[in-house]
């Protein structure tokens, strides 16, 4: 249960920093927060007590498999979000680059041509 | 007023991501479809890490899709990057001599480190995503404490390209003598625990291992080349 409250802490203060802080640098380590949560959420969900890690390197391993490792699943989907999780915080670096070159400032608020 | 409307909404959100969480209790045995891929795996795939056997077989299509994936964002980043005139006032500062000496130790040692993950993806932890990233992480070093480090943009492309094409075609002749899409039957299982054993994984995984570690070069020297001050 301590896993799943930590993540879940992780989610929420990544989404306050999305939510609250103006600068966008913030905002990006923001969202990387998040899917470190997410991430954690998903690996404690396959989490089973006194299993050992799903890699079959010894014999004793190989009979009865399913009694013996952790679910491989959640790892594996973890894997890929981790993956994706890269390319959407490199897009997004690149995205308040293209931003700071055009007023000079990190300021979310001094952005108005969106506001209404 | 606004940190409060905020905190508010993230206590309510909180309260219920719990509430639908603690349905599952931690730490229990919870199968589904991973019991066959846990039970049948060695037989079937003959890969000792189960995660790699899912990820690059059971769902090797899905890897197919996150590599595509990888490779739009960095398409999308050189060409926000291209049209960006970021102001090239930075001025770089030496890099100290013990970064320096590290770095020509370092360089040769962690690329030969992300190729053993990667050429290992099927025995031990890791695979062909970590050990991209290893490798694209000695390109780094190099461009942090090197002036005159260019990676060759041109060369980091092709074989990009080409360790795509290689992952498509081993797919599609899956498809031609396997029976279906990236099917692990075209080439011998071998012997479980062993090098070349698990059929087309390792050679999946190697593809994978050079398009990502090409991909992260490519993007590190795209964002590290904007803010370089021109010669």
């Amino acid at each position: 249960m301590a896993f799943f409250t930590a993540s879940i802490l992780l989610i929420l203060i990544g989404l306050y920093a999305v939510l609250v802080k103006r600068n966008i640098m913030k905002i990006v380590i923001g969202l990387s927060l998040m899917d470190t949560g997410v991430n954690l959420l998903i690996v404690s969900l396959g989490f089973i007590r006194g299993r050992t890690a799903p890699i079959i390197n010894v014999k004793d391993l190989l009979f009865n498999t399913s009694s013996k490792v952790v679910d491989p699943l959640p790892q594996a989907l973890v894997l890929t979000a981790i993956v994706i999780g890269v390319a959407v915080t490199a897009v997004a670096l690149s995205i308040v680059m293209l931003m700071y070159s055009k007023k000079g400032t990190l300021e979310i608020d001094e952005y108005k041509e969106l506001k209404w | 007023m606004r940190k409060l409307i905020a905190i508010a909404f993230l206590l309510i959100l909180g309260f219920f991501m719990l509430k639908i969480v603690s349905v599952f209790p931690f730490g229990e045995e919870r199968w589904g479809v991973s019991r066959h891929y846990v039970d049948k795996g060695i037989e079937e795939n003959r890969a000792s890490n189960l995660v790699t056997s899912i990820v690059v077989n059971y769902r090797g299509f899905d890897t197919l899709g996150e590599v595509t994936v990888l490779f739009l964002a960095a398409t999308a980043l050189a060409f926000l990057l291209a049209t960006c005139k970021c102001r090239k006032k930075y001025e770089r500062i030496e890099a100290s001599l013990i970064l320096k000496t590290a770095s020509d130790i370092l360089y040769p040692l962690l690329i030969l480190f992300g190729a053993y993950i990667f050429i290992h993806g099927h025995l031990t932890p890791g695979g062909g995503f970590q050990g991209g990233t290893v490798i694209a992480s000695a390109v780094m070093l190099m461009l942090l404490s090197r002036f005159t480090f260019h990676p060759n943009h041109r060369a980091l492309s092709t074989i990009e390209g080409l360790a795509g094409i290689i992952f498509v075609l081993i797919g599609f002749a899956g498809f031609i003598w396997g029976g279906s899409f990236l099917a692990n039957n075209i080439l011998p299982l071998g012997h479980w625990n062993r090098l070349f054993s698990a059929g087309v994984i390792p050679l999946i995984y190697i593809a994978i291992g050079f398009k990502v570690g090409a991909e992260l070069s490519g993007l590190i020297t795209d964002m590290y080349k904007v803010t370089k001050e021109e010669e």
